[in-house]
């Protein structure tokens, strides 16, 4: 074992033992010292993911998040310096937690909150002007692929997550309902989390894998409001490309 | 980009800040009490968004001193080289007025703690932290500054003094030194030597820049005194007469004031600023 390995060993494990060959300076064994590096570790991990999951903390109150932090930064440390990218596997670990079982919808408002992240950090891109789109004739627009904006992401769930977001953060209305897919859209600088219905959710799928704005609306239902998804889309800079 | 003519060449011996995206509007209201901003490497190192657009708008007006947390420079493994890619796209396209990194470890088999690990001071870990650096200032194209830690504890096997350590991987390198005095303080406190007696051992001509910052009260298993670097408050008087102490023996050089959690409204921190900027004229004086 490797001085580092022995030093990393202990400090993502309480119970593990200090390492040997560690001073208080005065030849007396390190003791509670080596638990600053351990604390250290602890705490600034855990404030980044209670940074991260402002939803989670909010829904389930900061000391639960707090233990549930801990479980989940003990077994998935950060795999790289950038902190910015640290808990994208949290959704997935929360699903997990058997005491969440109640809870079913935590683990896609979590996505909520790192699409928000990774939105909030994503390229610049800038969106095309209204004009451009309603200069098209019928044919071209129906034929026409659409470019988005890397820092649009959807989030799609069973769960009123949306909803749910709102309720805990923005004071929203409380949820009642059912699945709700949520776009992330970032007009210049701050990500919002808009509800769509499913039908509009695949139609933006669609469009995002390049199918021509005819064929991706054509499969959609009688609830589809072109209209709508078209302003919300236009409106916060989403689409930033026509290609016809 | 940045625009080029705007680039600074070197930090000013004036104090800067830890810079904080929620002072963006006052810095650039009232920028007179910072002769320059140091941001965290890692913290712009994502493709867009407002991050990268305030680091931007900052760069116009100020020289820029890019601080990494994350290059692990002590850790045992080959340094990250995509991380080093990384920093060298974050430098090359804000072509900052300095850069630097801890002499510390942070990231052991693909775990990164997030905190600044310590190291034992041998010849091999003398070697290891020199190749480290010379890789980093070969692929930076750039000198780098490497920062003393804040100690909590000692390791046997140890047989370099840190001011020794320093000045030899100086020698080795070619690097400049970043001193936190705050670090000092912290350390001598707690490895209970003389913070003094620390700084009259140290390489000051290698000093690039110079940290301050708050640390806490705690204590050890015997109730000795044990510090721990925290950022979260204000300097302490007697880590400002440290620096008065340093600024004596080495001029006046780009002091720092570092505040990273609990962070405070901008004109709180513009006061410690205000603080250093009347040190810094002392020594001048």
């Amino acid at each position: 074992m490797t001085d580092q390995s022995a030093f990393h060993a202990g400090l993502l494990s309480p119970t593990a033992p200090i390492p040997a060959g560690l001073t208080d300076g005065q030849n007396r064994p390190a003791g509670r010292r080596y638990g600053v590096y351990r604390n250290n570790v602890t705490v600034s991990l855990r404030e980044a993911l209670a940074e991260g999951f402002p939803s989670i903390v909010g829904l389930i109150g900061r000391e639960n998040f707090d233990h549930l932090a801990r479980a989940f930064l003990r077994q998935s440390p950060p795999g790289s310096p950038l902190m910015m990218h640290y808990g994208a596997e949290f959704p997935d670990f929360l699903a997990t937690v058997e005491q969440l079982a109640p809870l079913p919808y935590l683990a896609d408002v979590a996505r909520i909150d790192v699409a928000m992240r990774q939105s909030y950090h994503a390229a610049d891109s800038a969106g095309i002007d209204p004009a451009d789109l309603q200069a098209l004739d019928e044919n071209t627009l129906l034929n026409s692929r659409f470019g988005f904006a890397p820092s649009m992401i959807l989030v799609r769930s069973k769960w009123p997550i949306g909803s749910i977001w709102h309720y805990t953060l923005r004071q929203g209305p409380k949820p009642t309902g059912n699945g709700e897919d949520v776009l992330i859209l970032r007009s210049e600088y701050d990500p919002e989390p808009v509800i769509l219905g499913a039908a509009a959710a695949d139609v933006v799928i669609a469009l995002q894998s390049q199918t021509p704005f005819g064929s991706a609306i054509e499969t959609a239902d009688d609830r589809f409001d072109l209209a709508m998804l078209l302003n919300v889309l236009l409106s916060r800079n989403a689409i930033t490309a026509l290609n016809y | 980009m940045p625009d080029a003519s705007h680039a600074f060449p070197a930090l000013p011996s004036r104090p800067g800040v830890g810079y904080k995206p929620q002072h963006f509007t006052d810095i650039l209201n009232d920028p007179s009490p910072v002769g320059w901003l140091e941001i965290h490497a890692e913290n712009y190192m994502g493709d867009g968004g407002r991050p990268l657009a305030q680091l931007r708008a900052l760069a116009e007006r100020f020289p820029i001193s890019v601080h990494g947390v994350g290059l692990s420079i002590g850790g045992e493994a080959r340094l990250d080289p995509d991380h080093l890619a990384r920093l060298k796209h974050l430098c090359d396209w804000l072509n900052p007025a300095s850069f630097s990194e801890h002499l510390a470890w942070s990231t052991h088999d693909s775990h990164f703690l997030n905190d600044l690990l310590p190291l034992p001071y041998t010849d091999d870990t003398l070697t290891r932290v020199a190749d480290h650096i010379d890789e980093v200032q070969s692929v930076l194209g750039r000198r780098m500054l490497l920062e003393n830690p804040s100690s909590y504890l000692a390791f046997t096997e140890s047989i370099w003094s840190e001011t020794d350590f320093l000045a030899e991987i100086v020698r080795r390198t070619g690097c400049g030194l970043l001193l936190d005095v705050n670090n000092v303080f912290v350390s001598a406190t707690n490895l209970d030597y003389s913070p003094q007696g620390y700084i009259d051992t140290y390489p000051l001509d290698a000093v690039g820049e110079i940290h301050l910052g708050g640390h806490d009260e705690d204590e050890d298993d015997h109730g000795a005194p044990l510090l721990i670097d925290s950022h979260g408050r204000e300097v302490v008087d007697p880590v400002w007469a440290l620096l008065d102490f340093t600024l004596d023996k080495s001029g006046p050089r780009p002091v720092l004031v570092e505040w990273d959690t609990d962070v405070p409204d901008w004109p709180v921190l513009a006061d410690e600023a205000r603080r250093a900027e009347a040190a810094l004229t002392r020594a001048l004086a």
